[in-house]
C-alpha cells in the first residue's frame, strides 16, 4: 500500500516548517552576532549576512568584568558538578549494591529533592546565606548549585553502577580485594563513561541557574547569566553586542548537549516509558 | 532546578525510573556491625547536604513566613513574630488572588499547548524518513539546548518593536499595524511572548521523548490497526494512547510542575511587568520579597506557592510509584 504523493509530501513539509520554527531563534542569535550593525538596524532584515564581522564579540569580551564572569562560572560549575560527583558516587553504590533497612525512604527522598522548588526558596536562601556573612561569594552558590544536581547524579550514577556486572567486582573479592578496592579498581574505571555524562548534565545547570546568583550575589562573584540578563539592560539596544554574549554563553551548552543527546533521549525514555 | 533551572536534560524524568529489584543478599556471615553500618555511612554525606542545604531552607522559609521581616527588621536584626498575619494578609487580598488565577491560567495554556503540539511532533518525527527526521531532531535538539537566559535575550530581540524581524514578518505579510508595536507593553502579547518562548523550549522533551517511545511499540500493532482500517486518530486513541499512557501522565504532570514554578522566563522577559501585570506565583513572591524587602510576605507567598506544587507533586509521585508496582 503505497502512500500518495500528497500523502509524502505533507509530512516533510511539516517537518521543514517545523525545523525553521525550532532552528531559527538561535539561527537568529548566531547571525545577529556576526552581522555588522548597520544590517542589525535596517528596515530590511538580512537573512543571510555576507559581511560578518567580530566587533560585537569584541565588545562583549572586552565589557567590564568578562573574564572574571567566566572564571566564577566555571569555579561554581566545576565545584558544584565535582563536590556532587564525590558526595553521590557514595550514595549512589549503596543504593545499586547494597539492601539495607529505610533504603526505599532514601529513594523518596532523593526522589522528592530533585523535584525542589528552588525557584521559590530564593528568600530563605538568601537569609541563609545573609547569616553567614556570605553574600557575594562564591561557596554558597557552589554548595547550593551542589545540591541541585546531587538528587539527579545520585539517580543516574545509581543506575551506570547497577550497570557493571557484579561478577567483575566478586571475582576481585576472590582475589583478595577488600570491597573499597575492589570498588577503586574495578568498577569506577568502568564508570567513566557513565560519570562523564552525569557530570555534564550537572554542568548544564549549574552553568545556566539564574535565580540564586540574582539574589544572592549583586555586587561581586556575579556569574554569566546574571551578566547577560544585565547586559541586555547596560547596553540597551546593542543588539549585536547582546547577541554575541548570548552565542558566547550558548556555545559550552550547545556543544555538551550534542554530546549527550542521545542518552538524553534514551536515558529518560528507560525510565518514562513501560509498556 | 531547572530544570531544573532549566529545560535541560537535567529534567528529572529518568527520575521516575523505578530502583532495580534489590539486588540479592549477599551472604556474608562475618559482615557483622560494620558490613552492616556501611550504606548508611556511605548515604550519609548525602543525607547530611540534603538536611543542610534543602530541609533547612524549606523550614526557614516556613519560619520567615510567620515573621514581619521588612528592610528595618534585617538591618536591626531583630525577629517580630507575627503568627498567621502574612498568610491572612495574602489569603484576604486581591492581588494574590489575581496572581495565583494567572497563574493557573498561564499554566493552562501552555501545558495544553506543549502536550498538545509536543505529541503532534513526536508522532510526525515517527513517521518521517530518516533523513527529515534527523533535520528535525537536530532543530529541536538546539531549541532545547538553548539556555533559558540566552533564550530570552534572544526572544526580545525578535519581538524588538522596532528592528525585531516578527513585526517585520508581519508587516509583510499585510498586517500593517503591528510595524513597531510594542508586545511588551501590554498583559496579553507580553504573555503570547512568553508563551510561545516556554512552548519552543518545551516541546523538544515531549517530542523526542514521545518518539522514543513509539520506536518501542512493535509495528505489527500498528500494522494491524491499519489493516482494520482504522482511522489515524483511532490508532492513536486505541493504540499508541494506551501503551504509553505513563509517559503522558508523567509528562503532563511534570510539564504542569516545572511551568508552575518556571521564574526565569517570565522574571528574565519582562520582570513580570507591564505594571506587574504578568506575574506569576514564583515572581510575585520574589518582586514582594526581594524587591520590596518584604521578606516575611514573600516567604509566605513561597510557601503557599510550594503548598500547590506539594499537591501537584504528590499527584506525579503516585503516578511514578504506580508505575514501579506494575514492574
Amino acid at each position: 500500500m503505497r502512500r500518495s504523493l500528497l500523502g509524502r509530501f505533507w509530512p516533510n513539509a511539516v517537518a521543514v516548517l517545523l525545523f525553521v520554527f525550532f532552528v531559527f531563534p538561535v539561527y537568529w542569535m548566531a547571525t545577529t552576532a556576526f552581522k555588522p550593525d548597520i544590517d542589525i538596524i535596517s528596515s530590511t532584515p538580512d537573512f543571510v549576512p555576507f559581511h560578518g564581522t567580530l566587533a560585537h564579540f569584541d565588545k562583549a569580551v572586552h565589557a567590564s568584568g568578562f573574564w572574571t564572569l567566566v572564571r566564577n562560572s566555571f569555579t561554581v560549575t566545576l565545584g558544584a558538578v565535582l563536590l556532587s560527583l564525590a558526595i553521590a558516587l557514595l550514595a549512589s553504590f549503596a543504593l545499586a549494591r547494597m539492601r539495607f533497612r529505610g533504603r526505599k525512604a532514601f529513594v523518596l527522598i532523593v526522589m522528592m529533592a530533585q523535584m525542589a522548588p528552588w525557584e521559590v526558596m530564593t528568600i530563605s536562601v538568601y537569609m541563609i546565606v545573609r547569616d553567614q556573612d556570605q553574600l557575594n561569594s562564591l561557596l554558597p552558590l557552589t554548595l547550593f548549585y551542589m545540591m541541585m544536581v546531587l538528587p539527579f547524579t545520585i539517580w543516574t550514577l545509581r543506575g551506570f553502577i547497577a550497570a557493571v556486572p557484579r561478577e567483575l567486582e566478586e571475582s576481585a573479592l576472590v582475589d583478595g580485594c577488600t570491597r573499597a578496592q575492589a570498588f577503586v579498581r574495578v568498577v569506577f574505571p568502568l564508570l567513566a563513561p557513565g560519570l562523564m555524562a552525569t557530570s555534564l548534565f550537572g554542568f548544564i545547570t549549574a552553568w545556566n541557574e539564574f535565580p540564586l546568583v540574582l539574589i544572592l550575589n549583586k555586587q561581586s562573584g556575579q556569574t554569566l547569566p546574571l551578566w547577560l540578563t544585565q547586559f541586555q539592560t547596560n547596553f540597551g539596544d546593542d543588539w549585536g553586542a547582546t547577541m554575541a554574549a548570548s552565542t558566547l554563553f550558548t556555545i559550552p551548552v550547545v556543544i555538551v548537549f550534542l554530546i549527550l543527546q542521545r542518552k538524553a533521549v534514551g536515558g529518560l525514555t528507560a525510565g518514562a516509558v513501560k509498556g | 532546578m531547572g530544570a531544573p533551572s532549566t529545560r535541560t536534560p537535567t529534567r528529572p524524568t529518568s527520575e521516575s525510573t523505578p530502583p532495580p529489584p534489590p539486588p540479592a543478599h549477599r551472604r556474608r556471615s562475618a559482615g557483622g556491625l560494620a558490613a552492616r553500618g556501611a550504606p548508611y555511612l556511605l548515604i550519609l554525606p548525602a543525607l547530611v547536604a540534603t538536611a543542610a542545604l534543602l530541609a533547612y531552607p524549606l523550614l526557614r522559609n516556613l519560619l520567615i513566613s510567620f515573621q514581619n521581616l521588612n528592610a528595618f527588621q534585617l538591618i536591626q536584626h531583630t525577629t517580630d513574630w507575627i503568627g498567621f498575619g502574612n498568610y491572612t494578609d495574602q489569603l484576604t487580598s486581591s492581588d494574590f488572588w489575581h496572581t495565583t488565577l494567572r497563574s493557573v491560567l498561564f499554566t493552562a495554556a501552555n501545558v495544553a499547548l506543549i502536550m498538545a503540539v509536543g505529541t503532534l511532533v513526536g508522532l510526525l518525527l515517527n513517521r518521517l524518513g530518516r533523513r527529515m527526521r534527523l533535520l528535525l531532531s537536530l532543530g529541536l535538539i538546539l531549541a532545547w539546548a538553548m539556555p533559558y537566559v540566552a533564550g530570552t535575550t534572544v526572544y526580545q530581540w525578535l519581538f524588538d518593536s522596532r528592528y525585531g524581524v516578527v513585526n517585520w514578518l508581519l508587516d509583510r505579510l499585510g498586517w500593517h499595524s503591528m510595524a513597531g508595536f510594542n508586545w511588551f507593553g501590554g498583559l496579553f502579547s507580553t504573555f503570547a511572548v512568553i508563551t510561545l518562548m516556554v512552548v519552543w523550549q518545551s516541546i523538544p522533551f515531549v517530542a523526542l521523548n514521545l518518539y522514543a517511545g513509539l520506536t518501542t511499540i512493535s509495528a505489527e500493532l500498528f500494522e494491524a490497526a491499519r489493516m482494520d482500517g482504522a482511522t489515524a486518530w483511532r490508532t492513536f486513541r486505541s493504540v499508541t494512547f494506551p501503551i504509553l499512557r505513563p509517559f503522558f501522565l508523567s509528562t503532563t504532570f511534570l510539564e504542569i510542575i516545572w511551568v508552575f514554578k518556571a521564574f526565569t522566563q517570565v522574571y528574565a522577559l519582562n520582570a513580570g511587568g507591564p505594571a506587574g501585570s504578568t506575574q506569576t506565583l514564583p515572581v510575585y513572591a520574589f518582586i514582594e520579597g526581594v524587591g520590596n524587602q518584604h521578606y516575611g510576605v514573600g516567604a509566605a507567598i513561597s510557601t503557599l506557592t510550594i503548598l500547590i506544587l506539594l499537591v501537584l507533586m504528590s499527584y506525579y509521585f503516585r503516578i511514578i510509584l504506580k508505575q514501579e508496582d506494575d514492574l
